[in-house]
């Protein structure tokens, strides 16, 4: 294993202060419990949206943090997510008076930590509401496994929802937009190459020279199906697939197309697949409104990427379109 | 075995004590189970969450054996975090509760304990047997030590029966298909693995037996 890191244990604090000191315009960050809230939380009058879960996904949450998207990131170590106790000091260092959103990644983890979050929360009377995101296609059997993983649909979700509370929606208001969202939100990805966790020091799956791996979540875990490497086009078409026809997506849709890169994938690769996706989208009438190419939610070092399809309304893309002043996403100001 | 066999907050402090050197001990293999069919954190969660009650329990005295476990539940719930950290937190937490202020339990009070850590994992998970979970472990553990207490057995004879009935437990995931937690995503890829969760279930109520077993002979 070759990391740029010091004590593996010292991995997240040390990048945390690495993160506050660089963007203390945008955010303040604390340790123990670890957190990055708003510089200017609490904002009077607006629902609070937190969300959090392992960290090794950056930008994903932290870079999310600020005026337009989040309120407070709950970091977890690595792939790991955070404590109930975290998310509550989260909780409380950015609720206002107009209650508090969780966004939660659909991982048992993340999951039964927010929930235990949300109880001790209400017993100090803060109004907290939660909505769970599991875009991930690659997991097809909902019943008989945990359910879908919250991926790429991450970070749109925390975008327009952050919008709307921006502009002073009430949490029923957002929290409803939310589960709208995560509705007509769909993902898959695929690696190249594992990552490895910096504690571990060993790759979390192998793959031969030649393979690659479907269905890949974010943590590493190995996803649906190995096959041979395959030219752009042809992973494109196969993950393409698999999200449009499981909304599905029809002809003359609205979308938002997001190319996601998994930690150790050129742009250029990116936009060459987002080229391709351009194309096959095109030859089924599915319009694409608004795009997103880059490394926005990742698996530390892998090679890969995932492809998110969002299908738009008006008010969606209008929220899409709002000013966002974060470290990871900014525009409008 | 002395006159004294109740389990006291003493013997409670020295299973928990053992509890925290097994997951040490087992760290490393508990980590590799969970990247076989998990995302390799199990080892590293749980030592994280028992180094931070070793250190507590340095500094503080609980004086019950119910306010010993309610030392760990808080400590894990705070420190462990993944699935484990509220699962573990929950098992302890029920298993504190059913303790109460007891100054020492007798057999059938150990085995109620366990019920109640196991009903506090089936809440907070909802997973049901065969899941390839811990419940997997727990199950026939608290099925054993209520067997024990009944024939009269003491605290550590009951942990005894508890630990070796989660060890075959644990064994018995192999061969299931996960339908909780991260290792579910794998589907029959899940098969031929033991869980995780399970295999450090039966590793803490082993270690736990024999600590309270050697201070009750002492
Ligand atoms: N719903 C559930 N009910 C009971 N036990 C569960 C459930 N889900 C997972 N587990 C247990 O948790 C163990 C995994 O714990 P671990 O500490 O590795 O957390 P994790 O699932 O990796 O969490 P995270 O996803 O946040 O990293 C599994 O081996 C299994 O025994
Ligand atoms: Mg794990």
């Amino acid at each position: 294993m070759k990391k740029i890191i010091n004590d593996p244990a010292d991995v997240v604090a040390e990048a945390l202060a690495g993160f506050g000191a660089a963007h203390a315009d945008l955010v303040r960050v604390q340790q123990d419990p670890a957190l990055i809230v708003r510089v200017d939380a609490p904002v009077a009058g607006k629902v609070a949206v937190i969300s959090g879960g392992g960290s090794g996904h950056e930008p994903l949450h932290g870079g999310y943090v600020g005026a337009g998207m989040l309120d407070a990131a709950v970091p977890g170590p690595v792939f790991t997510s955070p404590t109930a106790d975290q998310v509550l000091a989260a909780t409380k260092a950015v609720a206002a008076d107009a209650g508090v959103l969780y966004l939660v990644k659909n991982y048992t983890g993340d999951v039964l930590n927010f929930e235990t979050a949300a109880e001790l929360a209400a017993a100090d009377g803060i109004e907290v509401s939660t909505v769970v995101i599991d875009d991930d296609v690659a997991v097809t059997d909902s019943t008989y496994t945990a359910g879908r993983r919250g991926v790429g649909g991450t970070v749109l979700l925390e975008k327009i929802v952050g919008a709307a509370a921006a502009r002073g929606d009430n949490l029923e208001a957002v929290t409803a937009l939310a589960q709208r969202v995560v509705s007509q939100v769909r993902s898959m990805g695929v690696a190249l190459s594992p990552s490895t966790v910096p504690h571990s020091g060993e790759p979390s799956f192998t793959l031969g020279d030649n393979e690659i791996e479907l269905g890949i979540g974010i943590h590493g875990e190995p996803g649906r199906k190995r096959v041979p490497l395959m030219p752009a086009d042809q992973i494109v078409e196969t993950l393409l697939t698999a999200v449009v026809e499981d909304l599905p997506f029809t002809a003359s849709d609205q979308t938002l197309l997001f190319v996601n890169g998994m930690g150790g994938t050129p742009e250029l690769e990116l936009y060459l697949a987002y080229n391709s996706a351009r194309r096959w989208l095109a030859g089924k009438n599915i319009e694409v409104a608004r795009s997103l190419v880059g490394s926005y939610i990742t698996s530390l070092e892998m090679q890969g990427m995932s492809i998110t399809l969002l299908r738009l309304d008006d008010e969606m893309t209008q929220l899409w379109d709002a000013p966002v002043h974060t470290a990871a996403l900014r525009w409008g100001v | 075995m002395t006159s004294t066999t109740g389990c006291t907050a003493a013997s409670t402090v020295a299973a928990v004590r053992a509890a925290a050197e097994a997951i040490t001990e087992h760290k490393v293999e508990l980590t590799t189970l969970d990247r076989q069919i998990g995302d390799g954190d199990h080892g590293e969660n749980l030592a994280r969450g028992f180094a931070a009650v070793l250190s507590k329990l340095d500094t503080e005295q609980p004086a019950t054996p119910g306010a010993v476990l309610k030392l760990v539940a808080t400590t894990l719930i705070s420190t462990v975090g993944g699935a484990s950290g509220p699962l573990f937190g929950t098992a302890f937490l029920r298993a504190a509760t059913t303790a109460g202020d007891e100054p020492e339990l007798d057999g059938p009070m150990v085995a109620a304990v366990l019920a109640a850590a196991r009903d506090g994992v089936v809440s907070r998970g909802k997973a049901e047997p065969q899941d390839k979970t811990m419940v997997d472990a727990l199950i026939p553990a608290v099925a054993a030590a209520e067997k024990a207490a009944t024939e009269g057995a003491d605290p550590a004879q009951v942990l005894h029966a508890a630990a070796q009935a989660a060890d075959q437990g644990a064994a018995d995931t192999t061969d299931l298909q996960a339908r909780k937690g991260r290792a579910s995503y794998l589907g029959e890829r899940s098969v031929g693995h033991v869980d995780p969760g399970a295999r450090s279930t039966a590793y803490l109520l082993a270690a736990m037996a024999g600590a309270v077993e050697t201070e009750h002979s002492r």
